[in-house]
C-alpha cells in the first residue's frame, strides 16, 4: 500500500487574547501516514487534539508549524482555489453533530446540492437527482423518507447516514470521520461504522476515523494511533497496540474500557493528579499521571521509536 | 428488603399534539444493598423514570401508579415533603455534574446551605464530615475552602459527588454521569460509587446509563428499557449472558469488544428506529424492528414472563403465561 | 418556512398584542397631524399677507375644550382635544407631532446602531484574529463610556440640533452591546459543522457567508432592531427631558419637560404630562411584547401552540 497523506511535525499552537494571553499546544511535533485503502483510528481522550488533527488536514484551521502532504503535495501551500477545486473533491469529512452539520433552515437534500454544483458540474439534474439515490439506498435509507425532510424531523442516524452518502457522492480518496457515531444509540452506532468499512472496501477510500472509544477503534481500523495532551503516545498496527500496549498510558486506557465479559476489580480510589502544567511540560506530558515516571521523564520528551515492526511507542522505558 | 417500590408508573409529557408516553407502565423494585442498573437508548424513557422520583414538573405528568420509597409515595409527596427528604434520604447526582456546583460559592458554603435546610444546626460538625468525606476520595481537605472554579475537572466531579452523599441517603440516583466523562474519568466515578456502597454511606444506588457494558461492571441487577416500557429485567449476569428478549439480545451482539474486528467478524446493528412515542402501537414497541415479530405482536401488548431465577423478560416468543 | 414563521407569529397571542399596539401608534403619528389644524409647537398658523403668525389659544385648558382664536378679520373656532399647555399651544398637535419624530428617533438611531453594530460584531466574529481584537477593543471601550455622559457632551457642542442629528448621536453610541451579541452569534455559527461541511463542499467565503450564515442570524438581527428602536426613544426622550433635545421641533421628551419645568403635575394640569408618558409607556410594552413574541416564533422550545 503507498502512501497518501503524511503529516510532518504538525504543531497547532491556540493562542488568547493579544496582550498577557496564554498558549495551549493543542497539536504538539506530530507526525504519521495514512496508507491508500487504510481505516486509521486516532483515539484520545478530550483535550488530546485529535479533532484538532482533523481540523488541519481538511485544512479548516492553520498550522503553526509543520506539513501536511497529500499524494506528495504540501497542502499548506495550495491556495483557497486549488483547496475548493482539487482538493476537497478528494478529501471529506463527516462530523460529530449531526443535527449541527445540517443548515436548519434548509431541507437535507441541501447537502447534496451544494456539494454537487461544485463537483458534478457535467452531470445533468436529473442524473444528479439518480446518482444521491442511489447514494441513500447504498447506506440503507430509504431516498423517498429523506429527501425534502428538515433536519429536525430525522434521527441522528438517519443525517449522519446523510452526510456519509453526502460523501459518497464524491467516492472521495480520504474521508475525515470526526467522532462520528459518539452521538448515536448503540444499536444504530454499529451500523453507521460498518458503512466506512464498506466504503473503504469498495472505493478504496482512506479513512480517518477519530474516535474517544477504543472499542469502536479497535473494531473498525487498521492502524491505530493514541494521543495524550497533543502528543502521539503509541501507534501501529491495531492488533498490535491493543494486544501488547507499551505505554502506560494506553494501558491504563485499556484497563478503563468497561469490556462485556472483563471483570473489574475495584482497586480502590487513587488520588486524582494535578496536571495543570501539562500543555507547557519540557518532558513527557503523561510524566505528572504516570506511575512509573522517573526524573528524566519529567525533563527531556521521549520520541517515537519503533518498537517493533509497525508498532511505535514515545516512552523512557523503551530506550 | 426492598427500598423502592415502583408499580405501573405512568409518567407522559403533555405535548400540544397529545400525550408523549415516555413511561408507560413500568414496575420494578430497588433492594437495599444493592445497585440497580437502569439501560435503555435515547427515548426510552430512563431519565424521566429517574426524575420523576425527584421533581414533577410540566409537561411532565404522573398518570398512573405509585413509587413506594420507604413506606411514602413519591407521587404523592408535597413539594415540602419531598425538599425534606432530597439528600438526607433520596439524592441524585447531575447528569453534568462538573458544572453543578454553584461557583461563587466555597464547597463548604455549598454544603453548609444544604445542611442548614435539613436542620442540621452545628456547622462544625458539617464542615468536619465533609472534610472527612474529601479525604475519602482522596482530595485535599482543603477543598473544602475552594471555589468549585479553583478545582480541575476530575477533582470537581469528586466534590460534586461528595456533596450529593454528604447526609448519607438511603438511595443514591446517578443520572448519565458518566456520559460526558473521558473513560479514565469514568472509572474513577465507578470506583467512588463502589466505595459509597462499601463505606456504608449510600444503601442502594439506581444507576442509569445507555452503555450496558458500563452497567455490566457495576450493577446487581438491571432492567432494560424499551420506549417506555420494561422489556427485561433481571440479575446483570443472566441478563447480559443470557438475554431472553430478542432487543436485549440484539443490542448486546452490535456492542463491539476487544477481539471483535470488523475485518474478520462483522457486527450488526438493530435496523430501524423507535416508534414515536405519541400514538404507541397497543402490542409490542419492538415489533416495527425485531426481525422475529409475530402476526399478534402489534396489537396484543406482552406481559413480563419469567425465564429464569428473579429473571423476567416482556416477548411473545417467550410464551404466554403472564407474571 | 418563512410562510410558516409567518403563520406561527400571527397565532401568538403576544406578538399580535405587540403589532396592534405599534401599528396603532404608527397611523396616530402618520394620520393624526392630518386632523389638527396646529403647527408641531401647537400654535395656529395664521397667513397676513406674506407673514406667517403663530396664534395661540388661552392657556390650561382642559382637554375636548372648545375656544376661538382671534385672527385678523376672522374668528377661528378650534378643539383642543388634549388641551392646552401654559402658553396656549394645543397639546394634542405637539403629542403627535412628538410621537412621530420619537419614532424617527427610534428607526434612524435604532437602525444606525442595529447596522454597526451587526457589520462590526459581524466582521470580529468572522474573521477572528487582530480584526477581531481590535474590533472588540473599540466596542468595549465604547461599552465603559457612559453613554448618557457621551451624549450630553455630544449634543451640548452643538448649537442647533435636529432629529436626525439627535438619532444619528444615538445610533452611534448605542451599537456596542449589538456588537457584542453578533459577534458571539457569528462565532458560533462558524464553528458549526454545517459551515465547515459548506467549506468542503467547494463554497466560496461570501457565498458561506451570504448563504449558511447570514441567514440564521437573520431573526435575531430582527429582534435586536426592535430593541435598539425602542432604546433610541429612550434616550432620545431622556435626552429631551434635561434639555438637550432638539433645539428645534418637538418630542415627547420635550413636551415632558416643559411639563415638568412649569409644574403642571402640582398644578393640576395633568392632560400636558400624562399623554405624552403614557403613549411611551404603552409604545415600549408594545415592542417589548413583539420581542418575546418573536422569541416563541423563532425559538421553538418556547412555543406553546
Amino acid at each position: 500500500m503507498s502512501e497518501l497523506l503524511k503529516v510532518e511535525h504538525l504543531t497547532k499552537i491556540f493562542t488568547s487574547g493579544f496582550i498577557g494571553g496564554f498558549e495551549i499546544r493543542a497539536v504538539d511535533d506530530v507526525s504519521f501516514t495514512i496508507k491508500k485503502g487504510e481505516i486509521v483510528s486516532l483515539v484520545g481522550e478530550s483535550g488530546s487534539g485529535k479533532t484538532t488533527i482533523g481540523k488541519l488536514i481538511l485544512r479548516l484551521i492553520q498550522p503553526t508549524s509543520g506539513r501536511i502532504l497529500f499524494e506528495g503535495k504540501d497542502i499548506l501551500q495550495m491556495s483557497k482555489k486549488e483547496l475548493r477545486e482539487n482538493y476537497y473533491r478528494q478529501v471529506q469529512a463527516v462530523f460529530q453533530d449531526p443535527f449541527a452539520s445540517f443548515n436548519p433552515l434548509h431541507p437535507v437534500d441541501r447537502a447534496f446540492d451544494l456539494i454537487s454544483e461544485s463537483y458534478l458540474t457535467d452531470v445533468s439534474r436529473d442524473e444528479r437527482k439518480e446518482l444521491v439515490r442511489d447514494a441513500l439506498r447504498q447506506i440503507g435509507l430509504n431516498p423517498d423518507e429523506v429527501l425534502g425532510k428538515f433536519p429536525h424531523q430525522l434521527s441522528g442516524g438517519q443525517l449522519q447516514r446523510i452526510l456519509i452518502a453526502r460523501a459518497l457522492l464524491l467516492k472521495p480518496k480520504l474521508l475525515i470521520a470526526d467522532e462520528i457515531v459518539s452521538m448515536l444509540d448503540a444499536s444504530t452506532r454499529i451500523d453507521v461504522l460498518n458503512l466506512l468499512g464498506d466504503f473503504r472496501d469498495k472505493y478504496g477510500t482512506s479513512v480517518l476515523f477519530v474516535t474517544h472509544d477504543l472499542a469502536l477503534g479497535y473494531y473498525i481500523s487498521d492502524t491505530t494511533i493514541i494521543m495524550y495532551r497533543g502528543t502521539i503516545v503509541e501507534m501501529g498496527d491495531t492488533e498490535k497496540v491493543f494486544q501488547n500496549p507499551l505505554h502506560p498510558y494506553t494501558r491504563m486506557l485499556l484497563e478503563s474500557v468497561p469490556d462485556l465479559n472483563v471483570k473489574w476489580e475495584f482497586k480502590g480510589i487513587e488520588p486524582e493528579k494535578e496536571e495543570g502544567t501539562v500543555y507547557s511540560l519540557q518532558g513527557c506530558r503523561y510524566a505528572p499521571r504516570c506511575p512509573r515516571a522517573t526524573r528524566l521523564c519529567f525533563v527531556r520528551r521521549p520520541e517515537l521509536i519503533e518498537f517493533e515492526k509497525n508498532h511505535w511507542v514515545a516512552c523512557h522505558f523503551y530506550y | 428488603m426492598a427500598m423502592l417500590t415502583v408499580e405501573d408508573l405512568k409518567i407522559y409529557y403533555s405535548t400540544p399534539l397529545g400525550h408523549v408516553k415516555a413511561v408507560d407502565g413500568v414496575s420494578f423494585e430497588v433492594k437495599e444493598g444493592e445497585v440497580f442498573g437502569i439501560a435503555g437508548e435515547s427515548g426510552c424513557g430512563k431519565s424521566t423514570l429517574v426524575h420523576s422520583l425527584i421533581l414533577r414538573k410540566p409537561p411532565m405528568v404522573h398518570m398512573g401508579g405509585r413509587a413506594l420509597f420507604k413506606g411514602k409515595d413519591l407521587m404523592t409527596l408535597s413539594p415540602e415533603e419531598s425538599k425534606k427528604i432530597r439528600y438526607t434520604e433520596l439524592s441524585i447526582i447531575p447528569q453534568y455534574a462538573m458544572n453543578a456546583l454553584n461557583p461563587t460559592k466555597k464547597i463548604k458554603d455549598i454544603v453548609w446551605d444544604l445542611a442548614k435546610e435539613h436542620g442540621y444546626t452545628d456547622r462544625e460538625e458539617v464542615e468536619k464530615l465533609l472534610r472527612e468525606r474529601l479525604s475519602m476520595v482522596k482530595l485535599s481537605p482543603k477543598v473544602a475552602d475552594m471555589y468549585p472554579v479553583e478545582l480541575s475537572g476530575g477533582m470537581r466531579q469528586r466534590a460534586t459527588m461528595v456533596v450529593s452523599t454528604l447526609l448519607n441517603p438511603d438511595l443514591l440516583i446517578a443520572d448519565e454521569v458518566t456520559s460526558a466523562l473521558d473513560v479514565t474519568t469514568q472509572r474513577v466515578v465507578i470506583e467512588l460509587l463502589h466505595h459509597f456502597m462499601k463505606e456504608g454511606i449510600v444503601k442502594s444506588i439506581i444507576f442509569v446509563t445507555h452503555d450496558l457494558a458500563l452497567l455490566d461492571k457495576i450493577a446487581d441487577r438491571v432492567m432494560i428499557l424499551y420506549a417506555g416500557k420494561v422489556v427485561e429485567i433481571g440479575s446483570t449476569e443472566e441478563v447480559i449472558n443470557n438475554p431472553a428478549h430478542p432487543y436485549t439480545r440484539l443490542l448486546i451482539n452490535s456492542l463491539p469488544r476487544m477481539g471483535v474486528q470488523y475485518k474478520k467478524q462483522k457486527l450488526k446493528g438493530i435496523p430501524g428506529y423507535p416508534i414515536s412515542l405519541l400514538n404507541p402501537p397497543k402490542g409490542c414497541r419492538f415489533y416495527t424492528r425485531c426481525p422475529y415479530a409475530l402476526d399478534k405482536c402489534p396489537s396484543e401488548e406482552p406481559k413480563l414472563v419469567k425465564v429464569g431465577n428473579e429473571h423476567y423478560a416482556a416477548c411473545h416468543l417467550l410464551g404466554g403465561e403472564s407474571q | 418556512m418563512k410562510s410558516e414563521k409567518l403563520r406561527i407569529a400571527l397565532k401568538n397571542r403576544k406578538f399580535k398584542v405587540g403589532v396592534a399596539i405599534i401599528v396603532f401608534f404608527a397611523l396616530f403619528a402618520l394620520i393624526g397631524p392630518l386632523v389638527t389644524p396646529f403647527d408641531q409647537l401647537g400654535y395656529y398658523p395664521v397667513k397676513l399677507h406674506k407673514m406667517l403668525l403663530l396664534k395661540r389659544s388661552t392657556p390650561n385648558l382642559p382637554p375636548m375644550s372648545h375656544d376661538v382664536i382671534y385672527a385678523p378679520g376672522r374668528e377661528i373656532n378650534v378643539t383642543h382635544y388634549l388641551g392646552t399647555d401654559s402658553f396656549g399651544r394645543d397639546l394634542y398637535a405637539q403629542v403627535v407631532y412628538g410621537l412621530r419624530n420619537s419614532l424617527i428617533v427610534g428607526l434612524i438611531g435604532g437602525g444606525i446602531a442595529t447596522f454597526v453594530g451587526l457589520t462590526i460584531g459581524f466582521l470580529a466574529g468572522y474573521r477572528g484574529g487582530w480584526t477581531d481584537e481590535i474590533l472588540m477593543m473599540i466596542t468595549n471601550i465604547m461599552l465603559v463610556i457612559p453613554t448618557m455622559a457621551l451624549l450630553i457632551i455630544i449634543a451640548a457642542y452643538m448649537s442647533t440640533r435636529g432629529v436626525i442629528i439627535e438619532s444619528i448621536i444615538i445610533g452611534l453610541t448605542a451599537w456596542p452591546w449589538t456588537a457584542r451579541a453578533i459577534r458571539a452569534q457569528t462565532l458560533s455559527l462558524k464553528n458549526r459543522e454545517f459551515v465547515h461541511l459548506a467549506k468542503l463542499a467547494g463554497l466560496s467565503d461570501l457565498k458561506i457567508i451570504i448563504g449558511e450564515i447570514l441567514p440564521n442570524i437573520t431573526s435575531y438581527v430582527f429582534m435586536v432592531f426592535i430593541l435598539q428602536f425602542g432604546g433610541a426613544i429612550l434616550a432620545a426622550i431622556g435626552l429631551d427631558f434635561i434639555g438637550l433635545g432638539p433645539t428645534r421641533g418637538i418630542s415627547l421628551g420635550i413636551i415632558l419637560q416643559n411639563a415638568v419645568l412649569w409644574n403642571a403635575i402640582n398644578l393640576g394640569y395633568w392632560w400636558w404630562a400624562i399623554p405624552p408618558g403614557l403613549i411611551i409607556a404603552l409604545f415600549i410594552t408594545g415592542l417589548y411584547f413583539v420581542n418575546i413574541g418573536l422569541e416563541e416564533v423563532f425559538n421553538p422550545r418556547l412555543r406553546r401552540e
